[in-house]
This record gives structure tokens, sequence and C-alpha cells, in this order.
């Protein structure tokens, strides 16, 4: 039994060397484009299989579906190919990447062995969060009790730094709505592929309100949901057209209801503070604090996931919307 | 007895599923053209996810991921064959040609003899 | 039962990976992708029940979902920007 699971690593680790490799050689923008898809599917396998769901879940809807739509996009922009660079000597590099390399062997020397019960991550803040839980929080996921409400500011950071990515790209680039003179031929409309789709915005739709809202019990949450969710919107546009799919969900709503998402997760926090608990202290939301810990968890992973779905669209419009002019 | 029908119903389905993604595999890699190598592919590729899910499933009994694995079969089954009729038109359009081992007039000679 | 599975389908993993490597044209490694990442959504069922804990389907699932897209948003690409050369991307 724990044959065939140190085979399966070592397999896995190996295809995920090479593929590293050939992303590193390879010169066609393109091919590095599907290689890193292939990467992220490799690696959310090795992710299930170190136990770490949710990570898994995120890989996923992350790394294989969205970043490699918004990697194309980017092609879009750039062209196919890498541009040739004046070869440089390669041997200071070489000794560079060896010296670093060596100095972090030398580091891991120093590191507890792997899954070591007395290492000092499983000796700081971790038992607390395993046996309390289910006490002070109450919900069966652990994962989600730590990232909701024991780390919620750590998670609040991150939806902000969603959120300003957001305002990085709308500043730099912006979205075009105003249909100018289409440089390539609009390619002729796929009837299978639209009946296809039609079919199954739905159920991604349903999958991503289930991945929303089931997230206290299983592997999933805001984030997760969030991009499940764009990525309807997203085969929306690619089988119709951008237009169409800017009429359903327009950007200047959707910039709002970005905004919002943060807002409702900043929200909850001053909230529990009105309350006179700490800023997002949920413990104060409800007459029982297991009853509070669970409005606040719903409410922020609310918010998140409005945020992560709002950006995600908007930042895809934005990159489709410029990738008109391809040299 | 039942269970052991069971295993044995199990233990094919999850075999023939093994042999048909590996010779799909092998098509995929061995085969010179690219609409061969996608013909392998797709053929292969919806009997081998019936198979190894019908496979799980008689092993798993009835409960929710049994409900899982049939959405599974069913979404890849709507699924792939349209992304491999996308691949394919696509292709063609973009101006891929099939080489074939007889040019048209070849064949259209052997058809009338 | 289920360690023989995966094997096989680690197997065909590693063969549509040669493929996407050597690629020639564009097709061939959208195709290869394609690929993977059904044997990935199975890849995923059949470790659960090796592992005696099948409750992981959701990342199955939301794999069959999502490789469509990523599938048909790569094909929309390529249709608008077709490659400098058809026959081969390198």
């Amino acid at each position: 039994m724990s044959n065939i699971n140190l085979l399966i690593d070592i397999v896995l680790l190996t295809m995920l060397v090479f593929t590293t490799i050939t992303i590193v050689r390879s010169r066609s923008l393109f091919a590095i484009v599907m290689l890193s898809g292939i990467y992220s599917l490799l690696s959310a396998n090795i992710f299930v299989i170190l136990d770490a769901v949710d990570v898994a879940f995120t890989e996923a809807a992350v790394g294989a579906g969205i970043s490699t739509v918004l990697m194309l996009a980017t092609i879009g922009i750039t062209g196919y190919e890498q541009k040739k660079r004046k070869t440089i000597s390669s041997i200071s590099p070489m000794i560079v990447v060896i010296i670093t390399g060596a100095v972090l062997v030398y580091g891991t020397l120093d590191m507890p062995a792997f899954t070591d019960p007395s290492a000092p991550i499983h000796q700081h803040v971790a038992p607390r969060y395993i046996n309390d839980s289910p006490t002070e929080v109450g919900i069966p996921n652990m994962v989600t009790s730590v990232l909701a409400s024991y780390r919620g500011y750590d998670t609040m950071g991150e939806v902000i730094v969603v959120f300003a990515a957001l305002i990085g790209v709308l500043s730099l680039l912006g979205i075009r709505e105003k249909k100018s003179d289409p440089i390539y031929t609009e390619p002729p409309p796929r009837p299978i592929l639209q009946v296809m789709a039609k079919f199954m915005i739905p159920f991604i739709i349903l999958f991503a309100l289930y991945v929303q809202f089931h997230g206290d019990f299983g592997p999933g949450g805001g984030f997760q949901a969030g991009v499940i969710f764009s990525v309807a919107i997203i085969l929306y546009t690619l089988t119709f057209s951008q237009q169409d799919a800017m009429k359903l969900v327009p950007p200047s709503i959707l910039k709002r209801l970005a905004a919002l998402g943060v807002l409702i997760y900043g929200g909850t926090g001053i909230v529990s503070l009105f309350k006179g608990g700490n800023f997002l202290d949920y413990n104060v939301l409800a007459h029982d604090p297991v009853h509070g810990q669970h409005y606040g968890i719903l409410i922020i992973e609310f918010g998140v996931g409005l945020t992560v779905a709002c950006v995600m669209m908007l930042i895809f419009f934005a990159f489709i919307s410029r990738g008109d002019k391809n040299p | 007895m039942m269970s052991l029908i069971i295993d044995a119903l199990s233990w094919a389905c999850l075999l023939l599923g093994c042999f048909l993604g590996v010779s799909g595999a092998f098509g995929v890699f061995r085969f010179k053209d690219f609409y061969s190598r996608a013909h392998a592919a797709s053929v292969t590729d919806t009997l081998c996810v019936f198979f190894i899910v019908a496979g799980l499933v008689l092993q798993s009994g009835f409960n929710l991921v049994t409900v899982k694995l049939i959405f599974i079969v069913v979404l890849l089954w709507l699924t792939s064959p349209v992304a491999s009729h996308a691949l394919i038109r696509s292709a063609y359009q973009t101006g891929l040609k099939p080489t074939l081992s007889t040019t048209r007039k070849e064949s259209a000679k052997r058809g009338q003899s | 039962m289920f360690a023989v599975t995966s094997v096989a389908i680690l197997v065909v993993m590693g063969i549509a990976l040669a493929r996407a490597f050597i690629g020639p044209t564009v097709y061939d490694r959208i195709l290869a992708v394609n690929m993977f990442g059904t044997k990935t959504v199975l890849f995923i069922a059949v470790y659960g029940f090796l592992t005696e804990r099948p409750e992981f389907m959701d990342i199955a699932l939301v794999y069959a979902l999502i490789n469509f897209v990523g599938v048909i948003a790569v094909l929309k690409f390529v249709e608008r920007f077709p490659p400098p050369s058809a026959q081969s991307d390198e």
C-alpha cells in the first residue's frame, strides 16, 4: 500500500520536473502556457495526495482554469514568440545558481523531518486550532475556520490584494466598451459550442453556489466559488461575444460589486467592533458565540466570493478588449 | 457470493477502462498525423471514462459519492466530444491539412475501378 | 485493483505529457492538455478510492467543468490569432 503511494509520488514529481525544464527551455510562449496548464494539473494531484484538499481545489479552479485563459489573453497582446536576446555568457549565472542552491540545500539540513510531530510548526498555534476549533467555531472544515475566523485578518488582506490587482489592471489597460473597428474578422458562430455552453453554464453556476455555501462542510469557500462563477461568464463570452457578455454583466456594475465585497468583509469587522468585540470577532454577532461564528464566516465568505468573481470577470474583459492589436 | 460478483465486475470494468486509456495514449503518441492522433484520443476517451467510473461506482455502493461520480461521467461525456469536435474544426479551418497516403485523384481512380 | 488503475492512468498521463513536449503543432499540445485534464479527473477519483477516503470528488467535478472552458478558450484564441505557421509552432 505504501509502496504504491511512493511510486505515485515519484512518478508525479518526475513529471513535474520534466515539465518545468521544458517550460524553461521552450521559446514558444503558446507551448509554455499549455505546459503551465499541465503543471498546475500535476501540482493539484500532488496537493490531493498530501491531503491539502482546499489548496488542490484552488489550484484546480485558478491554476488550470482562469490563469490559462488570462495568460492566453496576454499572448494576444504580446505575440507568439519570445524575442531572441543577445547571447550572454552562461557561466556567471550558473555560478550564482549553484551557490544559491547549495545554500538552500544546506539550510534544509537544519529543518525537522517531514511529518515530524515535534517540529516547531506543530507546536505553536496549530494545537489550539485543532483542539478548539470544533467547540469555538463549530464547523467541520477546519481549513475554513482557520481561514475565515482565526486568521480573518490575513484573509482580509488577501481580498484587498485581489482588489488592488483589479485597480492596477484597470488603470493600466482599462476596458474598452465602445466597439472600435474590428481588426480581425469575426469568426462564424459555432452552433454546437453555443448549445453546449447554454447547457453547461447553469451547472457551473450551481456548482459555484454549492462550493460557496458548502465551504463550511467540505473543501471550498469564497475564493474557489468566485473563480468558478467567473468561469461561467467567461464561457459565455467565448462562445457568444464580448458585447453580449458585457450586456449581461455590465462592467460598471461589476466594479461597484467588487468594491462592495471588500466592504462587506470590512463592515463585518466594524459591526463586531460596535457590538463590543474585537475587529472581526464574530462571537458577538449573535447571542450564542458559535452561532455568531457561523454568521460571520458565512457573511465574509460571501464578500470574498463576490469580490473574486467580479475581479476575475473584469480582468478578463480588460485583457480581451485590449487583445485586438496583435502584430 | 454477491460481493464476489460485484468485485469481479468492477475488476473487469477497471481493466477494460485502463486498456482503452492506454491504447488511446499509445495512438496519441505513435500516429504520424494530427487528425489520426485526435481520432485515437477522442474515440477511446469516452468509453475509458465510462468503464473506470463504472468500476468505482460498483465499489462505492449508493451514496453521495456515487451521485458525484455519475455527474462526472455525464459532464465528461458531454464536454469531451464537443471539445474534440471544436479542436478538429479549428485545426481544419486554420489550414492544417491532413496528410493523406493517397492523393484525391488516386482515391477517385480507385473508386472507379 | 485501484493501484493497477491509478498506475495505468499515470502511464497515460506520462504519454500525454510527452506529446505535449514534442508538439509539433499547437493543436497537438491542446489535444495533450485536454487528455491530461480528463485523466486528472479520473486519477483524483481513483486515488480517493485507493486511499479509502472517496470524499475528494468535488475536485474531480470542478476539473470536469473547468477543463472544457480552458480548451474552448484556447481554441477561440488560436482562431482569432492564427499561429505564424499552422504546421509547427517551434
